[in-house]
């Protein structure tokens, strides 16, 4: 178990190096010289030269890797440029609000999902199931920026029960866990955790369906274990599978936040990422996206650990 | 051709003999996916969509481009406008249905190219094995270190905005998945004896991957493949939605939601439309691959 734990931190090195390199090319492959954002459009040769050059964008490719690499590593991914500021400090702040947003939509989007799934899988083919799985495929199927919109349409526009957009009274940015800003997050909320609840509903309902078809079932019932009982095998087989998938959902909505950030102009990562995308600020793009890609690349690896911990099938020496 | 596999004789003793006819795997599939009432609904629905999106400009709609400033956000059930108007007084309708064939050429187009890209990579990472599949499947796996929507945004977010570079994002984020079920089931098919047989009768690993192989693992790639429409659907109409795919004035359901986000506290049913569009589009699309993933798991 530790081999193997110590062998899957091993492979993270490549995978955070590559990702890295990924990040870096983003700022490559776009379309015109990287100083184009910063540069005046009257600029001399002269300044131009200036420039590049105390940018290092005159220095071979993978020197320029080199260096930016060995910077990041000291925590520096330059300044923004629109506000001048540290990109890691902006970053740093907008990440905690898509955190709070991901986490919260977790708890609904997993509950659901676990309850949603086990009900299904248990009443397989009858009409409870059928109902439980139009809820999962409508929830993979929703475009959620839409049911995000649809919901403001609903519940602020038309009942005014809740505030469409924003994380706070008074355009406030620092997240407090009082109703006057939990206010702001129903909506959101809601809004993210239908894609994990449709998937989790999936991924749990297979996973009962399959195990109750098991021979040991079978067995356990034979022998006059209560269905309490044969539930709670059941949870126990399904736990690693589904902590697995919940932990890449917890994931998704992390990185993929942005659409619904937009919609409800919600103060985190994916805000940031659009504004750095639509202002051409690239150090500011390519550190939000590094960032996120490593936030990934952490979670995933605590999910294999957490699922190697928990199960003692696991034992890839 | 001389690598014709000895299990093909054998079907073809197997269909003379006339006790039991053999029906061919596809017709099967195709029988079974028949019987199904929701996925016959999901493919008529799509069909009407994807019908009335080629035939848009002959079925005498109004003209999407053309807009009024009398006529702005007018609501569903106006007479003339059965769905309404939208913020420059464009008939809703008839944007909702040329919306279509933007729509659906970006959302479909890339799970095409991945299908075509990632089946090819798979294939020769599956069969070729060794330095080559540790080279093509590490690679991968970077692309598999980002949430998929963020390496959609990424990549659209640095080339810019416009359809290409929408589609470009899109094709690169369903290459490594397409890539790596390709690969598994290559993986699981290249030791049976029927290649084995292949290889013994002089056939190269290019007829080998192409006649042998293909045929074994196109199906289990191309249902993974249908199911991955719905989703690029969402995030094609998503980029477009954040303002990185289409460009004004075109009609696209994504970048409609998108400038009728303003309308919302004037006509908000208006304002919703679009998204219905791609919701129905999104889950006809996985009802009909689950529909064909269990018409195809025959064994079951």
């Amino acid at each position: 178990m530790f081999a193997y734990i110590s062998r899957r931190i091993v492979y993270v090195i490549p995978i955070v190096i590559s990702v890295a390199l990924v990040c870096f090319l983003l700022v490559h492959i776009t379309p015109g010289d990287p100083l184009v954002a910063v540069l005046p459009a009257d600029a001399s040769q002269e300044l131009a030269a200036q420039l590049r050059a105390a940018y290092g964008f005159d220095r071979p490719l993978p020197v320029q890797f080199g260096l930016w690499l060995l910077r990041a590593l000291h925590g520096d991914l330059g300044n923004s440029i629109a506000t001048g500021r540290p990109v890691l400090a902006e970053v740093m702040r907008a990440v905690g609000n898509t955190v709070t947003l991901a986490i919260v939509a977790a708890i609904i989007g997993f509950t659901m999902g676990i309850l949603l799934g086990l009900i299904a899988g248990y009443f397989r083919e009858t009409w409870i199931d059928k109902v439980a799985t139009s809820f999962a495929i409508a929830g993979v199927s929703v475009p959620h920026y839409w049911l995000g919109m649809v919901l403001v349409i609903i519940f602020s526009v038309q009942l005014n029960w809740l505030p469409a957009v924003g994380a706070g009274p008074n355009g406030s940015n620092s997240w407090a866990w009082d109703w006057a800003h939990l206010k702001y997050l129903v909506l959101p909320a809601i809004t993210t955790s239908v894609i994990p609840m449709g998937i989790v509903t999936r991924t749990v309902r297979a996973l009962t369906g399959d195990i109750l078809s098991q021979d040991f079932v079978e067995a356990l019932r034979a022998k006059g274990l209560h269905e309490t009982g044969v539930f709670r095998h059941v949870i126990k087989n399904a736990a690693p599978t589904a902590l697995a998938v919940m932990g890449l959902q917890l994931g998704y909505m992390l990185g993929g936040s942005i659409l619904i950030e937009t919609v409800f102009s919600w103060p985190g990562s994916g805000f940031l990422l659009n504004s750095a995308i639509f202002q051409r600020d690239l150090p500011l793009l390519q550190g939000t996206i590094l960032i996120l890609a490593l936030f990934f690349v952490f979670l995933n690896l605590l999910v294999d650990i957490a699922q190697a911990a928990i199960d003692p099938r696991i034992k890839r020496g | 051709m001389s690598e014709l596999p000895l299990s093909a004789t054998a079907d073809a003793a197997l269909q003379a003999a006339p006790a039991t006819r053999a029906r061919g795997y596809w017709a099967t599939v195709g029988r079974r996916i028949a019987r199904d009432k929701v996925s016959m609904a999901c493919a008529l629905v799509l069909l009407l969509i994807f019908l009335s999106a080629i035939l848009a400009p002959w079925l005498g709609l109004e003209d999407p481009y053309k807009g009024s400033m009398i006529r702005r956000l007018r609501h569903i059930g106006t007479v003339g406008y059965p769905l309404g108007t939208d913020e420059l007084g464009r008939d809703m309708l008839a944007r909702l249905i040329y919306g279509g064939r933007l729509s659906l050429v970006i959302g479909i187009l890339p799970v095409i190219l991945a299908f075509c890209i990632g089946t090819s990579l798979g294939l020769v990472a599956g069969y070729v094995g060794g330095k080559l599949n540790t080279a093509i499947m590490r690679t991968i796996d970077v692309f598999y270190a980002f949430p998929s929507v963020l390496l959609a945004i990424a990549i659209s977010g640095a080339l810019g905005a416009g359809i290409v570079n929408s589609i470009v994002s899109l094709t690169v984020v369903f290459v490594p998945q397409i890539t790596r079920v390709a690969e598994s089931v290559t993986t699981g098919v290249r030791n049976m004896d029927f290649v084995e047989a292949a290889r013994a009768s002089g056939a190269g690993p290019f007829t080998i991957m192409r006649v042998h192989i293909l045929g074994n693992v196109l199906g289990s790639i191309f249902v993974y493949a249908t199911s991955l429409i719905s989703v690029s659907m969402i995030l094609a109409a998503g980029l477009s939605f954040l303002g990185l795919g289409t460009k004004p004035p075109e009609p696209e359901w994504g970048l409609m939601l998108n400038t009728l986000r303003t309308a919302i506290y004037v006509n908000p049913w208006v304002a919703a439309l679009p998204g219905a569009m791609i919701f129905a589009v999104s889950i006809c699309f996985n009802l009909l691959s689950d529909g064909l993933r269990s018409a195809m798991d025959i064994r079951n």
